[in-house]
């Protein structure tokens, strides 16, 4: 399943669906660096209101799209995680690098 | 402790198998009947000792990797998931948060999300033999049920 994207005004939102793990994640890792290659984006939102499985996975692919960010200048918020996802997040201490809301 | 049910699947380190896998075993937790939070807790913890087997286990070859579901008699269910591949040098180096052999595709996080998952994490391994992961989770009994 790709990842969903919405540009606007060098806003970049996207929506990673479905069930995130290692079988998966490179395609989505790979999406998410073109598309913040192609935008350029000021600010990339990350939406996980549809994802309903993540893992350790997870974690390199928002730390992977944050550096991205960081290389381009531009801010990066994770926002709408359900609480599975939550959870993992918390347990790897990634609030401490990244924005969620 | 007395083994109440048991089931073993055995399945090539395919990543295809990462999803199966997890599924397998919400579905053999679902005569504790668990909450949804306890399953995703036990979902999470099959696909991250379930992923290294298929990764670092394995690294270019396909193997085989076991997984046994079991339940025990005082609610609890236990998770076991063993490879016959490349093995760990340094266990307690593996387990530490962040350490990984593997590619900036890995985080270095799976055992310290397994450890704070489940209620019990061995890791049994030998260098060139393979690797054993064993779990358990007590799964509460509810009121009314
Ligand atoms: N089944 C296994 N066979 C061989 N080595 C393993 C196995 N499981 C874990 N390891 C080793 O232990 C290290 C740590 O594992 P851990 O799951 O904590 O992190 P990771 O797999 O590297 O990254 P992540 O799980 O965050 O994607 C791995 O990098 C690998 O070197
Ligand atoms: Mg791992």
């Amino acid at each position: 399943m790709p990842v969903k994207c919405r540009e606007e005004q060098r806003r970049l939102t996207a929506w990673v669906e479905g069930e995130l793990d290692h079988h998966r994640a490179r395609e989505v890792m790979e999406e998410l660096d073109r598309r913040i290659d192609v935008a350029q984006p000021r600010e990339l939102t990350v939406d996980l209101s549809g994802l309903t499985f993540t893992d350790s996975s997870g974690i390199a692919v928002l730390i992977r799209a944050h550096r991205r960010m960081g290389q381009v200048r531009g801010a990066m918020r994770v926002v709408n995680a359900p609480s599975q996802a939550k959870k993992v997040f918390q347990a790897a201490g990634l609030e401490r690098l990244i924005r969620f809301e | 402790m007395k083994v109440e049910n048991q089931v073993i699947l055995e399945f090539p380190s395919r990543s295809a198998n990462e999803g199966f896998a997890r599924a397998a075993a919400a579905c053999f937790a679902a005569q504790l009947d668990p909450t949804l939070e306890e399953v995703n807790d036990v979902k999470t913890a099959v696909s991250e000792a379930v992923t290294n087997a298929i990764v670092h286990a394995y690294p270019d070859k396909l193997g085989k990797v076991v997984l046994k579901l079991r339940i025990k008699e005082d609610h609890a269910l236990e998770i076991v998931v063993k490879d016959w591949g490349v093995g760990i040098e340094d266990v307690d180096q593996a387990r530490t948060p962040l350490f990984t052999t593997g590619s900036e595709e890995r985080s270095g996080m799976g055992f310290t999300i397994m450890e704070s998952f489940m209620d019990t994490l061995k890791v049994r391994s030998t260098p060139g033999k393979g690797t054993t992961v064993t779990m358990s989770r007590k799964i509460a009994r509810r009121a009314g049920r």
